[in-house]
């Protein structure tokens, strides 16, 4: 089969992939007959939903994905812990503000898993994407230091490892 | 020890059931009550995963990931009619 | 059923019930939408987590095998979490809420709502 037929009857393998693991989930077993019936799921979804496919960025490193999912959670359930004792303490202590976050990726996929993780990550949620993609707004929640600081957190710790995920 | 944490984590889920109604009543923007009902909605799944537990059925998982799933799209219809005043453009 | 577990499950659960209640107070005490949109996005995501994996843990020991069914709606919620933050600060913005006295760089605001960067180019 040459590599046009294959993309034509799996035009997205890794999705086929991930619907056939969340159908085996979703059934919580192995037996031959959901195999087969996810199977034929995870080829014909596909199939249908193709021509809404949008392009992505061709590069995508799994290990490093795992890596910063990883991380992420470790700081999600870290900081909100942090964002808990702001929310019991006093009102009045807190610094609300917005901020304005260049950004240096480019491409649909990498801003919106850099705009969520910024949402998970507690303290800080991305409000909106300037028109050209070069500018995330963020509203935070108590501005400690300054917002130079904030922004080359979010930068080095966040967008760091975006791009090295999309290697772009 | 688990019949106790149980209850005391239902009688949790409640009072932040009724503080999220709370807020859904008084508004006083109507994002706000979007915002009330969409946690109204993950409580209410917390709610069900801790009958769930308490009577050692897995029957209620179905009933948790439908209304995970029905909340999350009325509420981004919710607010894409708000944004747009359309919802199927 | 075994101690540990029974401890294991309790303390879960409470940590879940305490985020999900932090979560929503959060919502009621917080003084503008900016800000009590921080409180249920998240702190509420990560209690049901905690309840979840509770769930987990105690179905698979009851039944036998490993249950993770309720992997798929942790899954689910943090992935949807942020986009319904989103779109409802889009909305924030799109109808003019107000946001507290003290919130600084208010004037972003109105750069964003119109995805505008924040400085004009020259």
């Amino acid at each position: 089969m040459s590599k046009d037929a294959a993309f034509r009857w799996f035009p997205m393998p890794l999705h086929s992939l991930l619907m056939l693991v969340i159908w085996l989930m979703l059934n919580g077993s192995l037996s031959l007959g959901h195999v087969l019936l996810g199977s034929l799921l995870a080829m014909v979804i596909p199939w249908l939903c193709a021509p809404l496919q949008m392009p992505q960025p061709g590069h995508f490193k799994p290990f490093r994905a795992i890596r910063y999912i990883l991380m992420v959670l470790v700081d999600v359930v870290i900081a909100n812990v942090q964002v808990a004792i702001l929310v019991l303490g006093p009102e009045k202590r807190l610094k609300p503000a917005f901020v304005a976050v260049p950004l240096d990726i480019s491409g649909a996929l990498p801003i919106t898993v850099l705009a969520s993780t910024v949402t998970m990550t507690p303290g800080t949620v991305s409000a909106d994407v300037s028109e050209d993609r070069k500018w995330l707004y963020v509203h935070v929640l108590n501005l400690e230091g300054t917002e130079e600081e904030l922004v080359e957190q979010i930068k080095s710790r966040y967008e760091q490892g975006v791009r090295e995920i999309f290697a772009c | 020890m688990l019949e106790w944490a149980i209850y005391l984590v239902t009688a949790m889920l409640c009072v932040a059931l009724l503080l999220n109604l709370w807020r859904l009543l008084i508004g006083p923007q109507i994002a706000d009550r979007i915002l009330a009902l969409d946690t109204m909605y993950i409580n209410s799944i917390a709610l069900i995963l801790l009958y769930g537990i308490h009577s050692g059925t897995k029957l209620y998982f179905e009933a948790a990931l439908l209304i995970a799933m029905l909340g999350f799209v009325s509420t981004v219809a919710f607010c894409k009619y708000l944004l747009r005043g359309d919802i199927i453009e | 059923m075994n101690f540990w577990i029974e401890l294991l499950v309790s303390v879960l659960l409470v940590f879940g019930g305490l985020f999900v209640l932090v979560g929503s107070i959060g919502l009621v005490r917080l003084k503008d939408f900016y800000m009590r949109l921080h409180a249920p996005t998240k702190a509420t995501t990560l209690g049901l987590g905690g309840i979840l994996l509770a769930s987990m843990v105690s179905i698979s020991y009851q039944q036998g095998y490993m249950s993770i069914h309720e992997l798929l709606i942790t899954l689910f919620l943090l992935i949807t979490a942020p986009v319904t933050a989103h779109i409802l600060a889009k909305v924030a913005m799109h109808h003019r809420l107000k946001q507290i006295e003290r919130t600084s760089n208010a004037h972003y605001v109105d750069r964003a709502r119109e995805q505008r960067p924040p400085k004009d180019a020259e």
